[in-house]
């Protein structure tokens, strides 16, 4: 277990920077998270995809595969990749404040 | 994980065309691609099947037997084709759990930057071009080739 440092809380994370709850997370603590993740800004676009990820995760208690997170956002696996480079569905999991993906798609 | 031995290319070889054998060649390089492992696949003699247009979509389970001892009892006499029987369920299942029909899976692998080659000794022997192939291709290449551009990467024979 490690601690992230937003403001001035100290987050409960995992050794791989996964929060340990995702009552912690807010819009601060997501753009923390994205800079861990050499995303210096979060546009628009990918608010819409860590929205949708959130929504999924909700609603089935778990995470997707890449395939439907691209289907359920309208989003391009494409741009996924452009938009959270090399590892998109980790990283966009991370910054959502959800759990490691440990699905095989 | 603080791993400091982790793969960082892979070349992914598919010699068959089975359901099973195809899916489990795009299964681990889409995984790779997904953990940004450089990735080649490199489909040769029958795998060719996997990644030319007219068979792509038509892949069938190679040992539906095998399949079949794995599932539920069933109700009612042996379907009379059992490889079509299966096929289609193992196809109806892979949907349910989210993987891809093959050529969205080629395409989901291209669109995160892994690379499709097929082998040109068994497209010349099929008597394939690239016009046969979909569109994700990224080449017919030589074993030769497919070792330069492997270089030291990581290889899986399927």
């Amino acid at each position: 277990m490690s601690v992230l440092k937003v403001n001035d809380k100290e987050i409960q994370v995992t050794d791989e920077g996964y929060l340990e709850n995702f009552a912690d997370w807010d819009k601060d603590v997501a753009n923390v998270l994205a800079k861990e993740e050499e995303i210096e800004e979060l546009t628009q676009g990918h608010w819409h995809i860590i929205e949708t990820l959130q929504k999924i995760y909700q609603e089935k208690g778990a995470l997707p595969a890449l395939r439907r997170l691209a289907k359920e956002s309208g989003v391009k696996t494409k741009e996924l990749y452009d938009l959270f480079p090399k590892k998109p569905l980790k990283k966009v999991a991370k910054i959502a404040g959800l759990p490691k993906p440990t699905g095989c798609g | 994980m603080d791993n400091k031995e982790e793969v960082k290319k892979i070349a992914i070889i598919v010699s068959k065309n089975s359901l099973e054998d195809v899916y489990a060649g795009l299964v681990m390089a889409n995984g790779a691609v997904m953990e940004g492992i450089e990735t080649i696949m490199f489909f040769t003699f029958f795998g060719l099947d996997a990644i030319t247009k007219k068979s792509m979509n038509n892949l069938k389970v190679g040992n539906p037997e095998a399949f079949i001892a794995k599932m539920p009892p069933m109700d009612g006499p042996m379907p009379e084709n059992l490889g079509d029987f299966v096929t289609e369920q193992i196809k109806n299942q892979f949907e349910e759990m989210d993987f891809a029909p093959v050529d969205e899976f080629l395409e989901m692998i291209n669109a995160g930057g892994g690379k499709i080659y097929a082998c040109r000794l068994a497209a010349d022997m099929f008597r394939l071009t690239e016009e046969d192939f979909c569109d994700e291709l990224d080449g017919i290449i030589s074993v030769g080739e497919m070792y330069e551009m492997a270089g030291r990467a990581q290889m899986v024979f399927i």
